[in-house]
């Protein structure tokens, strides 16, 4: 059997990939996919440490996350296309209204 | 699940997250993110979670994706051009992370033996959708209907959202209602 540390190093890399995505990337759709990416590997970690302990609570808490995402999608993408909508532009350097 | 097997997957996973991010084309950054959610469901099957996988691939990479792809196709033409972060400083800290992270991992690989070996064979019933909605639905029977009570808000917002305007308000020109002078003038 595969030993638990190389699905949490998976997870880790997985996480780091999405936080550098989010980062360096200005395409706010692409910015919000790498935080995607980040929760995935948070949940690879969950069930993984849920098998290891035999408890399913890591498994419940990946169920939650699921469900937090989806919402998180539906707001943030409506979000997304009203500043599309009335700003005319994804890209997060542009929309500095709010920046001093 | 063999060493083997977990390899292929994990690189697969890797290269696919690396699109992701990579990729000037934010469809095939959604392509990549849909690969990884289903490359990651065959982990969760290789970790007993069996409901889970499913549940991965029918919301995340069904549900959640479609979301994506649809936004992307709405917004077309104003996507193109440069995406690419243009202060050094969002860079080096980019690189901050990226430093941080491989620590991490350093110490994960270093420390894989005090981790725990290769794992047990599971208890019976482990990951089973009976385990798991014996669990949900007695233990976290709160958190459960606390969820439903989030997603309906955020179905709320979302239509909200799509449906405002955010127009500068211009006055409204109503004579009659609390506009005596217009109301006069007609």
């Amino acid at each position: 059997m595969t030993p638990i540390a190389y699905y949490v190093g998976l997870g880790i890399v997985l996480f780091a990939i999405g936080a550098i995505g989010v980062l360096v990337r200005r395409n706010v759709i692409v910015m919000f996919m790498a935080v995607e990416l980040m929760l995935n590997a948070v949940n690879l970690v969950f069930v993984a440490y849920a098998r290891a302990l035999g408890s399913m609570t890591g498994q419940l808490m990946v169920l939650f996350v699921i469900t937090v995402a989806a919402a998180e999608a539906a707001v943030g993408l409506a979000i997304i296309l009203a500043v599309a909508r009335n700003r005319h532009t994804v890209f997060a350097d542009e929309n500095t209204l709010l920046r001093w | 699940m063999g060493i083997g097997f977990f390899a292929c997957i994990a690189v697969l996973t890797v290269l696919a997250a690396l699109l992701v991010v990579l990729h000037p084309d934010p469809v095939y950054s959604a392509l990549g993110l849909i690969s990884v959610m289903c490359l990651l469901a065959v982990l969760f099957v290789s970790l007993e979670a069996h409901v889970l996988a499913a549940f991965q691939i029918i919301v995340y990479a069904g549900a959640v994706m479609v979301l994506f792809l649809f936004v992307v196709m709405l917004l077309g033409q104003s996507l193109a051009g440069g995406s690419w972060a243009a202060a050094p400083g969002l860079w080096i800290a980019g690189g901050g992370a990226a430093a941080a992270f491989g620590t991490a991992l350093a110490s994960v690989v270093l420390g894989a033996r005090a981790l725990g070996g290769g794992l047990g064979p599971p208890a019976k019933g482990f990951g089973s959708a009976e385990m798991l909605a014996g669990e949900l639905f007695t233990t976290h029977l709160l958190s459960f209907e606390l969820t439903s009570v989030l997603l309906l808000i955020a179905v709320v917002g979302a239509v909200v959202l799509a449906k405002e305007r955010f127009e500068p308000r211009a006055p409204v020109r109503n004579p009659g209602v609390g506009d005596p002078g217009g109301a006069m003038s007609a």
